[in-house]
């Protein structure tokens, strides 16, 4: 479904603040895979999913995305066949537009926007209120709320729906639960997991909780230094605890994980 | 004041109300600061006084304004898209050049449009507004352009553009162009100023090249005046407000006018204008950040003697 080929970015070129983000990075993920992945900071996951996304272009290799080679497309025209939830619950959806008209225009995406009222009759009202209420955060009575005043759980899952709201190709989660307190990320977490299930949807999760790199989706990715450092996936994932995982990255890579960022539990 | 000076106050505000509609696509939903209006309202004025003077019929005389604003417009946009031109530089790049362009559209510094037909002249003859007229027929059209700006943006193409100008990552994720939807919104805002141009020489019977110094900032003014009585946030109401807002601020600069209120004169409009738009902005950042708190901020200007201890 998706494949990343021998990926390589590196920001500001050619001068003394050359950050190297990606080296390589290879990574073929099928359809239907929830593929976590972990990493410290400075790792690249970020970069990784926006080089998926087309937010950054890559300097070599490429990007495919059920067969189509999207490497030189700008983000917009993959848009298209991808949902994306940011970590910012502010960036995913417009202030000054309200809940109804924030789903209205995922609803278009992909598609051609024309000169017509965006908003449905009645009977969509009480789909999309439908739609809202699996959310569980009293969102159904809200459709005419901006969204700039929801609360940062209300908004990321709104965010949430919009990006599963089409059917869609990939799902990007990046680090979407981290700007959120506890038990709204638990919640909007234990969403995510439900609507990938339910939609056999194919998703990429980045996080800083190695807890729920294991608890959640079917694969683990660790990254280090623009590079896939661990791939654990099928039944050799189901015996992996967190210390396993931390004496793995020390085995591989010959230091101690230090990254107050990463949360180990 | 005069009923004509009132009838005249409102005919301006009316037509200024269409620049503030303009005003509200570029600043507010596009987050365009776009100086092209400067440039793009006068545009509108020759091209349909040429038009009307070469026996054009004025309806169509007025599309022909209307288009050559979007034009304006387009040209600012696609310098800022395409060849990433600073938005603010762009326009004045635009509206600089479209000061020579006015003249040579015109041929001379200005046309006069008096004893020609214009889209004012049938309903003089069908309505009996007298003096009133010309505010009736503007009234319609104001309120036609209100409830069009409004439909436009509760469209799927208009959501995006809504987005677009406020949140462009969110924007480009749900496959939004951004580019081209700054084209089309300031094609469309720059296209109302054209149509405000083309009916300010119809109305007042003459087209000059230097009638556009100061438009963006009256359209402003009439805009924040709008967003301070009727909230922003909103679009139908926030076109309400450019309404509203406009034909107030022409209300009340003709009421100064008229008292001689500390003796301003017609040539310190500018000035005027300039000054309630700068305070206007000033208190609506007050209002809006907490931190900044005007009153403090004056008492410690003017210190009060502190009672003494004792």
């Amino acid at each position: 479904m998706l494949s990343v080929c021998d990926a390589y970015i590196t920001f500001n070129p050619g001068t003394p603040l050359a950050v190297p983000a990606l080296r390589g990075v290879d990574l073929d993920i099928a359809e239907g895979e929830f593929v976590t992945v972990i990493g410290t900071n400075g790792a690249g996951k970020s970069t990784l999913l926006s080089a998926v996304a087309g937010d950054v272009r890559l300097d070599r290799g490429g990007v495919y995305i059920d067969g189509h080679d999207v490497t030189a497309r700008p983000t917009e025209q993959r848009a298209g066949m991808i949902g994306r939830v940011f970590q910012e619950p502010r960036a995913g959806t417009c202030s000054s537009l309200t809940v109804e008209e924030n789903l209205a225009l995922a609803a278009s995406r992909g598609g051609r926007r024309r000169l017509r009222n965006a908003l449905g009759g009645s009977r969509k009202k009480r789909e999309l209120a439908e739609q809202l209420s699996r959310l569980g955060m009293g969102l159904e009575d809200r459709l005419g709320a901006m969204a700039g005043t929801l609360s940062g759980g209300q908004r990321q899952a709104l965010s949430l729906l919009m990006a599963t709201l089409l059917p869609m190709k990939i799902l990007i989660l990046d680090e979407h639960t981290a700007a959120l307190d506890p038990g709204a990320a638990a919640t909007v977490l234990e969403l995510s997991a439900e609507i990938t299930g339910e939609q056999k949807l194919t998703a990429l999760m980045v996080t800083h909780s190695m807890r729920n790199s294991l608890d959640f989706g079917s694969r683990t990715i660790m990254m280090n230094a623009g590079r896939v450092l661990l791939d654990i996936h099928g039944e050799e994932r189901k015996g992996y605890d967190v210390p396993d995982l931390l004496d793995l990255f020390k085995k591989t890579t010959g230091t101690e994980v230090e990254d107050d960022q990463l949360i180990l539990a | 004041m005069s009923a004509l000076a009132l009838s005249g106050a409102i005919e301006a505000g009316l037509l200024f109300s269409l620049v503030a509609l303009g005003v509200y696509l570029s600043f507010r939903v596009l987050s365009f600061p776009d100086l092209t209006v400067d440039g793009s309202f006068p545009l509108g004025a020759a091209a349909t006084a040429v038009a009307i003077v070469h026996g054009i019929n004025p309806f169509l005389a007025t599309a022909i304004g209307t288009l050559s604003g979007c034009c304006a417009g387009f040209v600012s946009a696609y310098l800022n898209v395409r060849f990433k031109i600073l938005n603010l530089l762009a326009g004045i790049l635009t509206m600089v050049a479209l000061y020579s362009i006015n003249l040579r559209v015109m041929g001379r510094p200005n046309i006069s449009l008096y004893g020609e037909e214009t889209i004012f002249t049938p309903f003089a003859e069908i309505l009996d507004f007298g003096l009133w007229t010309t505010s009736a027929v503007l009234l319609v059209i104001a309120l036609a352009m209100k409830f069009f700006v409004d439909w436009f943006l509760g469209t799927q193409v208009g959501l995006a553009l809504r987005a677009s100008g406020e949140n462009p990552v969110m924007a480009r994720a749900q496959s939004v162009d951004n580019g081209r939807m700054t084209i089309v919104g300031m094609t469309l805002s720059n296209g109302l100023v054209g149509l405000a141009g083309a009916l300010f020489a119809q109305s007042q019977g003459v087209a000059d090249v230097s009638l556009g110094i100061g438009t963006i900032v009256t359209g402003l003014a009439a805009l924040i005046i709008g967003e301070t009585l009727f909230g922003s946030i909103k679009v139908a109401w926030a076109t309400f407000g450019c309404l509203i807002g406009a034909v107030l601020y022409r209300l009340f600069i003709a009421a100064a006018l008229s008292a001689g209120f500390l003796g301003i004169q017609a040539q310190d409009l500018n000035l005027v204008t300039a000054i309630v738009v700068a305070v206007a902005v000033i208190l609506s950042q007050a209002r809006r950040n907490s931190r900044f708190k005007l009153w403090p901020r004056l008492r410690r200007l003017f210190p009060q003697p502190q009672p003494q201890k004792g």
